[in-house]
């Protein structure tokens, strides 16, 4: 998980183009860009048309069949206890978007409001906000996760609690960031005068303007969300058998590398197009989101 | 700081020095050993390092007979409530010391008196230890208690230096001072344990290298890759799935021997409101839940048949086994009948099961196993340090877990289904006059042919009741270089320093 | 300045405050018994009664946490329940460990990211761009440990160059020190090498796009001139910076990659402490990686400071 700083990205009022037009189309000129949305995309299919497309239930043991190689009747394989490795990366691709949504989700309910209360009000409160939010970045994000997880209980649901709440310091670090560079612009000055109470202003005027680099580094968070939930299997906290993720398939394959390599070829292939694709196509949002880039 | 700095230097010194013909065997751990204090420690795989460490009065042979070791000849007198035992003569302590009687005396006191001591639950027997002569302990029960050579054969046995001991207090653990074949030369928290040969060992002819260091490698498959590619000579633990690479692998050599552990369902009889279900109330579903079981179908899948199914809390092999009631066969239409005579079709129980990958895997195939009887079992995969606090609260309903065993069979029953046994490990809170009859009668007999005796009565009780159904017994399973010889396995798991030796 | 550098200083203070009890917290909220899952396999109650009585696992979580922050003032750190040595030493043993391997990831993290960055900036949009992304992105797209795992298939027990695990102190032999490294620092830095991309490119797009650049091309420097001499020179700096920022980063990865390949650092030290539920090994590391993160924050904001007066307001 990253604490880098996002450059101020203010829309530029002035242009004759909408702000979101003039972004669409930097945005589509960027090829590895519409490549990664197009990932996503499919993978998001895959997971929703899960029932339709798998051709095994991931979940039907076969003892005939341990680790078999891939074939015609099991075109990924079979694992440890002879389940279709195909269908268990297809049923999987659920866990692993689910983990990249709901964290992501749970970091920015929780981190975007705290950073616009500390960014707007300022003050002690901003003050008091911000020391919190420097504790929970001073601890190192996967030990945060850990302990949490640890704490809930192994399971994929408390994986993705545990990287959300890990993930909000930074959203609030952002959003609050954004909010004292727009606090002062002069639109807001103006709402200010008409009376426009405080909420409005917040939700009606900044937030709207805030959401382009919120949007990136949700995307951006949303594939480290799904390496972390990766990672929490490996230590045995996150998707437990035997349900499937790509995660805890990758750690149940690392005992089994040299005797069925496929098991987890395949986990580990899906995991690195998905969280390369979001990162692509994060990266190619903020370039096309960029003012700077006429 | 400072002393790390000089271990470091000791270490150069060390390695520079001994650089020319020094031989060290290094042996890859699966875990990290704890305190390396015989009276403190209690991990298992500390008992590896121990084994090179500290020497104890008695040892075990393969065949699980009490052999010597410090002490030399003993004798049940009083009716067996006293061990007379004499003692070899010219051992020497790391540190020089010669051990006598009442060193003797003094290491079992530490043991039962010390604060925190681990030992004193199973040498509790022992009232007071007399010093007969200089080189004979007299140890003095107040009622029999046949189990004893065998905790004298472990960690309970191990004599330690008292100067030392007295001298370091309760931080004897950081540099331990034994009379074992190595002394303790450093050691690297999570890194290493480094021992090098003790030049007065009393029975130093057996043992052919310089030094061992034991290396904690807990990934089962970076652990082989070590020894595969040759900077370790030596792991224990080799996972089952792992065996048939190593055997085809000319670089290394294999061996194995069926442990004293066991592994098996623990089920909540009378612990708290979650006992109240039908398996934990009526017998007659956990009979059906063990016919639903096919042990050697469960050995095939999860440990490519590496392992040995079991019934008893004693292997198969084992000279403890109950021979007349072997492991049964599945069957499950008969499962299905127990569970329509006790009126429950579909079950529904969640078994606990430590994240482990191996216990994992054989979950999710007892599962699968159990669904065609009708059972339908949740698996709950809990962190195993939050397992024991649940199943010790009695928040469980059934618990896959093990037990590393123990030399005497008494040791792998007695606390487990015991009325008086410790709520830490009796955790279902079985409680059976008949059996504790049986346990007791175990435990006082005099000759293994009576001991036996009454563990047949008993094994008739428990395996009807079934508090716990024994799945399989593990093997240790280890991978060596080719270079290697003189390797013995024994059933405790242990690796023994001497015969072994780099070529 | 001195304004500036004192109203920083005390911004420390309540942030350590918020840590410790975040840490403290945090300890306490974990299920399970430590001295339960200390006692042994043989769980005796006498044991565990005495590891409670001795760890205060019984006191009321105040007292608990007031007797850590005063021990932790007079320097000690606590015990290590699971192999009673006290805290401090095993940081001091640990910390130059994870030090080194996180030193190393960072350089090859600079090596892989910087050169990546600038040829993404100075080609931009074209195929090369997209290469040089990706090389930079895959990084931060493959789970560590795993990347590791197969290193350690290909290169210890198929080709035999490297050793599979373990670690080598420089003081025994330097050589082997860094063998043991190699491939632990390559995993570690190639997830931070993609973020460190990322800023390159785009400081390097800045600068290249600025005023002064487009003078100096004006004047009739070359491409490649005004790229080394200038472009560089100016957008390294908030680069360097970000690298102190991305210590937190690198603690949290080498956590895994410390579990893969046995490196007795930090980071095993502590998941290891957690699953024994070893709270004072926990709390000590933690207060500690924090300390060195908020530090380097402070460090990295004078810096910036100096550099750009205008944020010192």
């Amino acid at each position: 998980m990253t604490a880098e700083p996002i450059d101020t990205v203010l829309l530029d009022a002035d242009s004759g183009e909408a702000p979101w037009q003039r972004a669409l189309r930097h945005l589509v000129k960027r090829r590895t860009a519409i490549f990664g949305l197009g990932m996503v995309v499919f993978f998001v299919a895959l997971a929703i048309l899960a029932p339709l497309v798998s051709p095994y239930d991931p979940q039907t043991t076969n003892w005939a069949a341990v680790r078999k190689p891939p074939s015609m009747l099991h075109p990924f394989g079979t694992d440890e206890i002879g389940r279709d490795v195909l269908a268990r990366i297809i049923w999987g691709a659920r866990a692993s978007l689910a983990a990249g949504l709901v964290s992501v989700s749970l970091a920015l309910a929780a981190g975007v409001p705290t950073g616009l209360v500390a960014g707007y009000m300022g003050g002690f409160v901003d003050g008091l906000l911000m020391r919190m939010i420097d504790a929970m970045l001073a601890v190192p994000f996967l030990i945060l996760a850990i302990a949490l997880a640890a704490f809930l209980g192994p399971s994929l649901v408390n994986a993705m609690i545990a990287i959300g709440v890990s993930q909000t310091p930074i959203f609030a670090r952002l959003t609050r960031g954004q909010v004292l560079s727009v606090k002062h612009e002069e639109y807001i000055e103006a709402a200010r005068a008409i009376g426009n109470p405080h909420y409005r202003i917040v939700l009606r005027h900044i937030l709207p303007n805030i959401i382009p680099p919120l949007l990136v580094q949700a995307t951006l968070a949303a594939a480290a969300a799904i390496i972390a939930e990766a990672a929490l299997s490996f230590l045995g906290l996150g998707e437990q058998p035997p349900d499937p993720s790509w995660g805890s398939m990758l750690n149940t394959a690392k005992n089994f590398i040299s005797q069925a390599p496929w098991m987890a070829v395949w986990p580990g292939a899906a995991i690195f197009t998905l969280v390369l694709s979001l990162n692509l196509f994060g990266d190619g949002l903020r370039d096309a989101l960029d003012p700077r880039r006429g | 700081m400072k002393r790390i700095f000089a271990v470091a230097l000791l270490a150069l010194g060390l390695y520079a020095g001994a650089a020319s013909a020094q031989t060290t065997l290094r042996i890859g751990l699966a875990e990290d050993p704890d305190i390396l204090d015989p009276t403190l420690a209690r991990t298992y795989v500390g008992r590896i390092v121990f084994a090179s460490l500290c020497d104890k009065l008695v040892d075990i042979s393969p065949g699980l007979d009490i052999v010597p070791q410090l002490a030399t000849e003993w004798q049940w007198v009083d009716d067996n409530k006293g061990l007379v035992m004499k003692l070899r003569q010219g051992v020497k302590f790391h540190d020089g010391e010669l051990m006598d009687a009442a060193a003797v005396k003094f290491s079992l006191e530490r043991h039962l008196n010390m604060p925190g001591s681990n030992r004193k639950g199973e040498i509790s027997a022992l009232k007071s230890i007399e010093i007969i002569d200089d080189h004979t302990v007299k140890l003095v029960l107040d009622k029999p208690f046949a189990p004893l050579l065998a905790q004298l054969s472990d960690r309970a046995g191990m004599i330690v230096s008292p100067k030392a001991a007295q001298a370091a207090g309760d931080k004897f653990g950081e540099h331990p001072v034994c009379a074992g074949p190595f002394k303790f030369t450093e050691r690297v928290a999570q890194d290493r344990i480094v021992l090098d040969r003790f030049a007065d060992y009393w029975n130093k002819d057996a043992i052919h290298f310089d030094r061992v260091i034991f290396l904690p490698i807990p990934d089962s498959t970076v652990r082989l890759s070590n020894v595969q590619s040759g900077q370790l000579d030596l792991i224990e633990r080799l996972a089952a799935t792992d065996l048939d690479l190593a055997r085809k692998d000319a670089r290394l050599k294999v061996d194995a021997i069926t442990s004293l552990a066991y592994n098996g369902i623990t089920i909540n009889l009378n612990n708290g409101d979650r006992a109240k279900n039908p398996l934990g109330q009526d017998k007659r579903v956990r009979e059906a839940l063990e016919l639903s079981i096919d042990r050697a179908a469960l050995n095939q899948v999860v440990f490519n048949g590496e392992f040995t199914p079991g019934n008893q809390w004693q292997a198969p092999p084992s000279p403890w086994y109950v021979k007349d009631m072997p492991v049964p066969a599945p069957d499950v239409t008969k499962a299905k009948a127990l569970l329509a005579a006790a009126g429950v079709t579909h079950p529904s129980f969640t078994m606990m099961v430590p994240t482990n990958p191996e216990t994992l895997r054989a979950a999710q195939v007892i599962q699968s196993m159990a669904a065609e009887a009708g059972f339908d079992i949740k698996i709950q995969a809990t962190e195993f340090a939050s397992s024991l606090d649940l199943a010790v609260k009695g928040d469980y309903e059934a618990y896959l877990i093990g037990w590393s065993g123990r030399t005497d069979p008494d040791g792998n029953i007695y606390n487990f289904v015991a009325c008086k046994a410790p709520p830490a490990l009796n955790t279902g809170h079985y409680c059976n006059a008949d059996a504790d009859a049986q346990l007791d009668a175990g435990r006082t007999a005099g000759t293994q042919t009576d001991r036996m005796a009454a563990y047949g009565k008993l094994a008739a009780i428990i395996l009807a009741d079934r508090p716990i159904i024994n799945l399989w017994h593990q093997k240790w399973l280890y991978a060596m270089g080719t270079k290697l010889t003189g390797f013995t396995p024994y059933p405790d798991g242990l690796i023994r320093p001497q015969g072994i030796a780099l070529q | 300045m001195t304004a500036f550098l004192v109203r920083r200083i005390a911004l420390i203070v309540p942030t350590l405050f918020f840590v410790s009890l975040l840490i403290f917290g945090l300890q306490r909220l974990l299920p399970g018994d430590p001295a339960l899952a200390m006692a042994g396999e043989d769980r005796d109650p006498a044991v565990v009664a005495f590891l409670r009585e001795k760890y205060h696992l019984d006191a009321p979580l105040p007292e608990r946490y007031w007797l850590w922050i005063k021990g932790i003032a007079e320097g000690d750190f606590g015990e290590s329940i699971r192999i009673k040595r006290p805290v401090r030493d095993l940081i001091f043993e640990k910390l130059p460990v994870t030090g080194e391997l996180a030193g190393l990831a960072m350089l090859v993290a600079l090596l892989i990211g910087i050169p990546a960055g600038i040829i993404a900036a100075v080609k931009h949009d074209t195929v090369i761009d997209y290469g040089a992304t990706m090389a930079a992105l895959w990084g931060i797209s493959i789970p560590n440990f795993w990347l590791g795992i197969l290193m350690i298939l290909l290169f210890s027990v198929t080709l035999g160059w490297l050793p599979a695990s373990g670690f080598v102190t420089p003081a025994e032999s330097l050589k082997q020190n860094l063998l043991t490294l190699i491939m632990p620092a390559f995993v570690l830095g190639n997830a931070i090498a993609a973020v460190m991309m990322r800023h390159t490119r785009s400081a390097m797009l800045q600068v290249l796009g600025s005023d002064y650049v487009r003078t100096a091309r004006a004047k009739g420097l070359s491409q490649s001139r005004v790229v080394l001499h200038h472009a560089l020179r100016n957008s390294l700096i908030p680069v360097v910076t970000l690298g102190a920022l991305e210590f937190g980063t690198l603690l949290s990865s080498a956590v895994l990659t410390e579990q893969v390949f046995t490196i007795p650092g930090f980071g095993k030290l502590i998941v290891d402490a957690v699953f024994n539920r070893d709270y004072a090994v926990v709390q000590g590391v933690v207060l500690c990686t924090a300390l060195a993160y908020i530090l380097l924050n402070f460090f990295a904001d004078i810096a910036y400071a100096v550099i750009n007066p205008r944020l010192r307001a």
